[in-house]
C-alpha cells in the first residue's frame, strides 16, 4: 500500500494547477500531490501553438508558477507518471507503473488525448499533434531540420494557430478541412469565411471538404498526404489538430457515469464519492448552453472550475456558474469569443469584416448569447455583460457601430 | 538574464502584505510578479493581453516611464470594477531599471 494524500490532482495542466493553487487559498492544509503526464511542472498550453512554437517565448516564460512556487506551497508533484485505474470504495489511485496511492479526495483534471488519424500511414515519422511540449519540441526539431512543406489537418483553432506561425515561419503550408468550413464547430460561416480568406491571404493552401484518405511515406518518414478525390500533396511534416479525446477511461471503468467526458454537477462532484473532475474532461450542464450537458475545452473552464471543486471540498460549495470565454491569436488577428454559440438562431454582423475588425453577435431568440471579436476588444469587454444580462436587443442596434454595446443594455 | 542587484519593485498583496522583488530584464511586471511565487495574479492569458486578470495599481509619479496603455489594455481594464486611473495589466509592462523604487499593489478579484 502506497502513500496517502488527503487530495490527489490526476493533471498537471491549467486545472491541476489551479485546483492546487485554490486548495491552499481556501485554507485546505491536508497533503496534496498532483500526478502529471508531463516530465514538466504545470505550463500554460495555448502558447505552444503560438509563442512558444514561433520561438517568440522560451519554456520557462510559459511555466503558470516557478519551480519552486509547489514546494512551497507544499504541494507534491510526482511528474511523468500516468493513472490507470481508480478503486473509489478504497481510495486508491494506481499509477501506470503499478504503484497504488491512498486519497481523501480525488481531483481529475487529465485534460484529453489528442485524437489521431485513422488512416492508413498514420504511424509515420514526423506526424505530430498539439497537445503537450513535447510535442511541440519535436515539430521544431523538424523545422530544424529543414522541413518546409507543412500539411497541416484539421481546421479548428489548433490547426488555424498552427498554420499562423509556420507560415510565418516561412513554411509552405497547406491547411486541410475535412468540412465545408473552418471553426465550424465552434464560430458562425461568417467568421469562418473571413478566417479563410485571412489564411489565404497570407499564403497558405487552404482547402475545405478535403478528406485525408492516406498518408504516405518515404523510408518511415513521412513525405505525401493522399485526398479523397486522388489528390496527393507533398508534406516533409505533419502537423494533425482534430479534436481530444477525453482522458476518463479509469473514472469510466471505475463505474463513473459519462461517455464523451465523465459527468459532473454543479461542484464538479462526479457520481463517484470523494472524486470531483474539472477542465475539459468534465462534462456540465451549463448555463450558457441553456442547461445542455457539454465539455468545454479553455483555460477558463479549466480554471474556473478548479476554484470551484476547491471550494466545495473546502466547505464553501458555490455552483458553477462561469461566463465562458475564450481566445485565439493568429498573424495580427486577435479574436476574444464569450458566451457559448451553438444554440443560437440568428447572428449579426457588427463592423466589416473587411476592416478586420468586428464583431459576430450571436443570438437566440432575440437575446445575446454569444460575441465572436475580432480585433475589437470593446465589444468583447462590452458584449459579456449584454450576455449577462440576458439582453434584448434588435439587430439594427447591435449592427450599429456608432452607438457602443455597453448603451444597449436596457437600465 | 541580467539581474540589477539593488534595483526592485514592491509589491502590496490584496492582503497588505508587502514583498521586494528584484527586477529582471526582459520580463513583464506579470511574470516577475507570477515568478516570485506569488498566487494572486490569476494572469489567465499568459500576458497576451486577452483577459483582465493580472490588473493593477502602479504608483502614478512612474506614469511617465511606463509605456502609453493600448486600447486594447483599456478595454480590458473597462471590465474591471476596480478600475482606477492608476490602473494597469501587468503583463502590458516591461520591467527595467527604469522602474526601481516602483510600488504596485495587485487590484481586488473581480
Amino acid at each position: 500500500m502506497g502513500q496517502h494524500y488527503d487530495a490527489i490532482i490526476v493533471g498537471a495542466g491549467h486545472g491541476g494547477a489551479q485546483a492546487a493553487i485554490a486548495l491552499r487559498q481556501q485554507g485546505f492544509e491536508g497533503s496534496i500531490l498532483m500526478v502529471g503526464r508531463d516530465a514538466e511542472p504545470p505550463y500554460e498550453r495555448p502558447p505552444l501553438s503560438k509563442e512558444y512554437l514561433a520561438r517568440d517565448k522560451p519554456f520557462e516564460r510559459i511555466l503558470i508558477r516557478p519551480p519552486h512556487f509547489w514546494g512551497e506551497r507544499n504541494v507534491g508533484l510526482k511528474l511523468g507518471a500516468k493513472a490507470t485505474a481508480v478503486n473509489p470504495q478504497a481510495r486508491r489511485l494506481t499509477l501506470e507503473r503499478g504503484e497504488v496511492l491512498s486519497y481523501g479526495t480525488l481531483i481529475w483534471a487529465a485534460g484529453g488525448d489528442p485524437r489521431q488519424l485513422s488512416c492508413p500511414g498514420a504511424g509515420l515519422s514526423g506526424i505530430h499533434t498539439v497537445r503537450d511540449r513535447a510535442d511541440v519540441d519535436r515539430i521544431m526539431a523538424d523545422l530544424d531540420a529543414g522541413a518546409k512543406e507543412v500539411v497541416v489537418i484539421g481546421g479548428g483553432y489548433i490547426g488555424l494557430e498552427a498554420a499562423a506561425v509556420l507560415t510565418k515561419l516561412g513554411c509552405r503550408v497547406t491547411l486541410l478541412e475535412a468540412l465545408p468550413r473552418v471553426l465550424a464547430r465552434v464560430a458562425g460561416e461568417a467568421l469562418s469565411s473571413f478566417y479563410e480568406n485571412e489564411h489565404r491571404a497570407h499564403g497558405v493552401d487552404l482547402r475545405t471538404g478535403a478528406q485525408v484518405v492516406a498518408l504516405e511515406g518515404d523510408n518511415g518518414r513521412v513525405s505525401r498526404a493522399l485526398l479523397a478525390d486522388g489528390t496527393g500533396i507533398a508534406a516533409e511534416m505533419v502537423i494533425v489538430g482534430i479534436g481530444i479525446v477525453p482522458a476518463v477511461g479509469p473514472l469510466l471503468a471505475a463505474g463513473a457515469q459519462g461517455s464523451n467526458g465523465v459527468e459532473v454537477d454543479e461542484n464538479c462532484r462526479t457520481t463517484l464519492p470523494n472524486v470531483y473532475a474539472i477542465g475539459d474532461c468534465a462534462a456540465h450542464a451549463n448555463a450558457f448552453a441553456q442547461g445542455a450537458t457539454i465539455r468545454l475545452e479553455s483555460v477558463q473552464n479549466a480554471n474556473d472550475m478548479a476554484t470551484t471543486a476547491a471550494k466545495a471540498i473546502c466547505g464553501a460549495p458555490q455552483p458553477y456558474r462561469a461566463t465562458p470565454w475564450f481566445w485565439s491569436n493568429q498573424y495580427d488577428l486577435k479574436l476574444q469569443t464569450v458566451g457559448l454559440h451553438a444554440t443560437h438562431d440568428a447572428s449579426v454582423m457588427r463592423g466589416d469584416p473587411a476592416s478586420r475588425s468586428f464583431s459576430l453577435i450571436y443570438l437566440r431568440q432575440g437575446q445575446v448569447i454569444a460575441l465572436d471579436c475580432v480585433n475589437a476588444t470593446k465589444d468583447y469587454v462590452q458584449g459579456r455583460k449584454l450576455i449577462e444580462a440576458h439582453a434584448r436587443v434588435s439587430p439594427e442596434r447591435l449592427a450599429d457601430t456608432a452607438t457602443p454595446l455597453k448603451e444597449l443594455i436596457e437600465p | 538574464m541580467a539581474k540589477i542587484e539593488t534595483a526592485a519593485i514592491t509589491v502590496v498583496t490584496r492582503d497588505g502584505d508587502r514583498r521586494r522583488l528584484e527586477i529582471v530584464r526582459d520580463r513583464t511586471l506579470m511574470e516577475l510578479i507570477r515568478d516570485a511565487g506569488m498566487d494572486e495574479l490569476l494572469a489567465l492569458c499568459g500576458g497576451c493581453c486577452s483577459c483582465a486578470t493580472c490588473h493593477v495599481f502602479v504608483d502614478p509619479d512612474f506614469a511617465d516611464r511606463l509605456p502609453p496603455i493600448t486600447e486594447d489594455e483599456t478595454d480590458l481594464l473597462d471590465s474591471s470594477a476596480h478600475r482606477t486611473a492608476a490602473s494597469r495589466l501587468s503583463c502590458q509592462l516591461p520591467v527595467s531599471e527604469a522602474l526601481a523604487g516602483l510600488v504596485v499593489r495587485i487590484a481586488p478579484e473581480d
